[in-house]
């Protein structure tokens, strides 16, 4: 502790120590690097092979209707359409049970035991496997009351998934609402629901719409519960009580095995991007109102 | 002051309470007439407003519930109707009259891939959370953060595709050097299958939780307390040596319970795995990480189709209870975990 | 409009922490009292019975009398809501309603408890905004969001939105300490024009702002830490800082603690 601070005492550590966190420091960069890898890769094949098929006009106007795997032309029509279809049935029952959820546990049971025991449901249905909601619905709907497989009992699967995702996301949104708008509303003798109608949910609209908008894109990239609960169709059929329903996660999956030199393996790749660009999409939307959201606070 | 007190007052008593002092009853003298005066305040819009909120957390509640009695109604004739030990066999032979199915083999796949995915996938998710909160500028953090938040967005039937026509192959090289190095030891000894094995799921389970555990390890890693690593540094701490002194210690058991949601996923992940592995037709359990096989998941959803006497589906939805109780389990135990973690 | 307030015999408890005990004090109608006293004293607490906003926090009740001219707001079958219709409050930060523009704040309180007449609208906000001061200020951009103004017009507006449902009482929690000293006595010249109208009961820690704006001054006290606060003494504003009776006031005047 006495010895005189000389130049070489204020140098970097030396020795093992100077190499540890070397070392370190290359993992870490190291596992940055590869973290990324992945998503390039395969935007760059998905991109690659998918460009050609989806920059034709018949791509988005027609369904593959009367068209093989070895024939070239038809479209996604049926797919996207159904796709957007079950994504906004799904959103319709969700989100307004997700909100309300929300609204439970920030506004009315806030701190209580109550809240604590819903809170951890919420957790365990974020957790259930698509393919288990699926199940679910399947032995509801269909084995014990005897309905048929429809695009209606895909999206009721499918909202067993969004359901926990927006709730969540909104009683984030909800707990940043400070209370003293909360108070500030009270103070001009203004009802405790009406306040969360008029005060508390536009204050928060922006997040609320973005977690939609991301829980709608993950349900809309969801195959699983489709595979079950509807049957995929070549065709474009737009009733929500049809037992056959294309959809891009299914038309891919329908068309996987395909072999290379068909056109209908391009096809596949086509609904490939034609997916990834809806659900990024979702996502840079989902980014974008949540910068406007937090653009208009200021 | 607007003076609308005269026509209110005779209309209801929430607006009369709105009146001037001009107004022949000001809303006190009113209340003193008339008690109920401070009483009448849209109670019905409040009450049933609150009931839809009680009753939108009760179908929360009641889908879980729901979920476990379904399955476990439906499940119950076909497991009753089981010739052999639902949890310790692996023939799965539901088509004939004789039912005969067991979970062994679906439950080390299933299993097997998930670890394997966890095991590849903590450390870079580690690696990742640290380099955004504590190695470089918080500006290029956040774009990095945002590249690895995007493959969370890629759909899941993507990956599997690029896993069974790009990724797999691509490995193919490495899987034949594993096998003549380390085939000794049954988990790496010669497979069935080239490139549609457990390892090439695993790799694209681990792809695919990475964001989750990435992100969450993230959220701890940026609160670790500021005095923490202060202190740390102070002593004259390398970066490492602060962060494996401030960091690490703070955001382990939020680590953790990351790890354990990333593991729920990959158990239950169903389509990338089911275009991915190969199903195989050999009894028993395939050890190898570097054959075929099948998942809880991938099972039921190649199976789909034959979901037509309520004696098959019955199994397959047995088989889907079981997949339940274990992500419910890990994902509870997430919770805990999750729960425990320091409060800054 | 103004009115007059009785407190009798008031305990305020957190659960089963006691955070006021037996406070009685009367509060004439056009007058401005000030409550003053160290922090913990339970001066914002007593404040927010008067219009039982307390009772927001769960947990939280009160025991003992308020009465707005004779009529018990704590009696049977009183709605808490329709009690802050009658005494609204100013917080301690601005808070105008962020996804509303000015007009829409003023008008709120309106709104929402059934106003939609347009032109009852439209004159409540202008008399509520000129009686705030604010008129001038922000006519031509009514519809920009509440919060792009200033923080002491922020606080105005507060004041205007309070206003506009036509209380009889104000009651104002600090209002000015999240404020530069310009918009301090801004508010400060409204405080008096507002007590020609209104009753007014104003919490705040600047003993200078007591003095300056306040015709009757109460100082509370609490004995130590985790005891419940109480009223000392509640006199003309005058004599307490001239004059108190007590010696823990005349402690706290002359800034010996707190």
């Amino acid at each position: 502790m006495s010895a005189p601070t000389t130049m070489s005492s204020l140098t970097a550590p030396r020795g093992s120590r100077r190499v540890t966190d070397v070392v370190v420091r290359g993992l870490v960069y190291l596992s940055g690097v590869i973290a990324v890898v992945p998503l390039v890769w395969i935007l760059i094949t998905i991109i690659s092979k998918g460009l050609p098929v989806i920059l034709s006009a018949a791509w988005w106007t027609q369904d593959l209707a009367g068209t093989t795997d070895r024939r070239a032309g038809g479209g996604a029509l049926h797919a996207i359409i159904g796709t957007l279809e079950i994504g906004l049935i799904t959103a319709v029952v969700a989100v307004p049970i997700a909100v309300l959820g929300a609204i439970f546990l920030i506004e009315y049971a806030r701190g209580t035991r109550l809240a604590r025991g819903v809170s951890f449901m919420v957790d365990i249905l974020s957790g259930i496997p698509s393919i288990v909601a699926a199940l679910f619905v399947f032995a509801f709907l269909i084995t014990i009351l005897h309905f048929d497989r429809s695009a209606i009992a895909a999206a009721l699967s499918l909202v067993l998934l969004m359901l926990p995702t927006v709730l969540r996301s909104t009683e984030e949104m909800l707990k940043l609402v400070p209370d003293s708008l909360r108070e500030a509303a009270y103070a001009l003798g203004i009802p405790k629901w009406r306040t969360i109608l008029t005060v508390v949910i536009p204050t928060a609209f922006s997040g609320i719409a973005t977690g939609v908008v991301l829980g709608l894109a993950r349900v809309m990239g969801e195959t699983a519960p489709l595979l079950i609960l509807v049957a995929y169709a070549r065709n474009l059929y737009l009733s929500p009580t049809s037992d056959t329903m294309a959809t891009l996660p299914t038309m891919i999956n329908t068309g996987r095995d395909v072999a290379e030199t068909l056109a209908g393996y391009d096809r596949v790749w086509g609904a490939a991007l034609t997916l990834i660009l809806l659900v990024m999409g979702l996502n840079l939307l989902a980014r974008w109102i949540a910068r406007a959201g937090r653009l208009k606070d200021r | 002051m607007a003076d609308e007190s005269s026509p209110a007052v005779e209309t209801t008593d929430e607006t009369s309470t709105l009146a001037s002092p001009t107004s022949p009853r000001s809303p006190l003298e009113a209340a003193v007439s008339s008690p109920l005066q401070l009483d009448h305040v849209g109670h019905a819009g409040d009450n049933s407003f609150r009931g839809a909120a009680y009753a939108a957390a009760f179908v929360v509640v009641a889908l879980v519930a729901f979920v476990g009695v379904f399955l476990a109604v439906i499940a119950w004739p076909s497991l009753s109707r089981n010739t052999v030990p639902f949890l310790t066999s692996t023939v799965w032979n539901v088509s004939g009259t004789e039912m005969a199915f067991g979970i062994a083999g679906l439950l080390w796949t299933t299993v097997l891939s998930s670890v394997v995915a966890m095991i590849l996938a903590v450390p870079i998710a580690v690696g990742t959370a640290l380099l955004v909160t504590h190695y470089v500028p918080p500006k290029l953090g956040s774009i990095i953060g945002f590249v690895i938040d995007l493959l969370a967005a890629v759909p899941s039937i993507i990956f599997g595709l690029w896993g069974l026509k790009v990724l797999g192959p691509a490995l193919g090289p490495l899987y034949d050097w594993l096998q003549r190095t380390l085939g000794w030891i049954p988990l790496f000894s010669k497979g069935v299958d080239s490139t549609g094995n457990v390892l090439t799921a695993s790799v694209v389970l681990a792809i695919m939780i990475l964001p989750i555990v990435s992100a969450m390890s993230r959220d701890v890693f940026r609160q670790t307390p500021p005095d923490h690593i202060e202190a740390a540094l102070a002593l004259g701490a390398t970066k490492w040596e602060m962060i494996r002194t401030a960091v690490i210690p703070y955001g382990r058991s939020g680590v953790i319970a990351a790890s354990m949601l990333g593991l729920g996923r990959a158990l239950g992940e169903t389509v990338a795995v089911m275009i991915i592995l190969s199903q195989t037709n050999t009894p028993g359990i395939n050890v190898s990480l570097f054959s075929g096989g099948e998942t809880f998941a991938s099972k039921i959803a190649n199976n789909a189709a034959e979901f037509d006497s309520p004696a098959k589906t019955g199994a397959y939805i047995a088989a889907g209870l079981v997949l339940f109780l274990v992500t419910f389990a890990v994902n509870a135990i997430a919770r805990l975990v999750a729960d425990r973690r320091p409060r800054s | 409009m103004a009115k007059r307030i009785d407190v009798e015999n008031l305990d305020v408890y957190y659960g089963s922490f006691k955070a006021v005990s037996g406070v009685s004090l009367v509060v004439e109608p056009r007058t401005v009292t000030a409550f003053i006293g160290p922090s913990g004293c339970g001066k914002s607490t007593v404040l927010r019975t008067l219009n039982r906003m307390h009772e927001v926090i769960p947990g939280a009740y009160a025991t003992g009398k308020v009465a707005l001219d004779g009529v018990d707001l704590y009696g049977a079958g009183v709605d808490p809501v329709a009690v802050r219709r009658l005494v609204g409050m100013v917080f301690q930060r601005p808070n105008p309603f962020p996804s509303m523009s000015i007009y829409d704040n003023v008008a709120s309180g309106l709104k929402l408890n059934g106003v939609r007449d347009k032109s009852t609208l439209d004159e409540s906000v202008e008399s509520s905004l000129r009686g705030a001061n604010l008129w001038n200020e922000v006519k031509d951009r009514l519809n920009k969001a509440g919060t792009s103004l200033s923080g002491g017009q922020q606080q105005r507006l507060c004041i205007a939105r309070a206003i506009a449902v036509k209380p009889e009482v104000i009651l104002m929690d600090e209002p000015c300490s999240a404020l530069d000293p310009i918009s301090t006595l801004a508010i400060e010249d409204l405080i008096q024009q507002l007590k020609e109208l209104y009753t007014v009961v104003i919490v705040t820690h600047n003993m200078q702002q007591a003095s300056r704006v306040s015709d009757r001054t109460a100082f509370f006290n609490l004995e130590a830490q985790g005891l419940p606060g109480q009223l000392v003494e509640i006199d003309d504003t005058e004599t307490i800082f001239s004059n108190p009776t007590k010696k823990a006031t005349e402690d706290y005047i002359t800034g010996r603690f707190g």
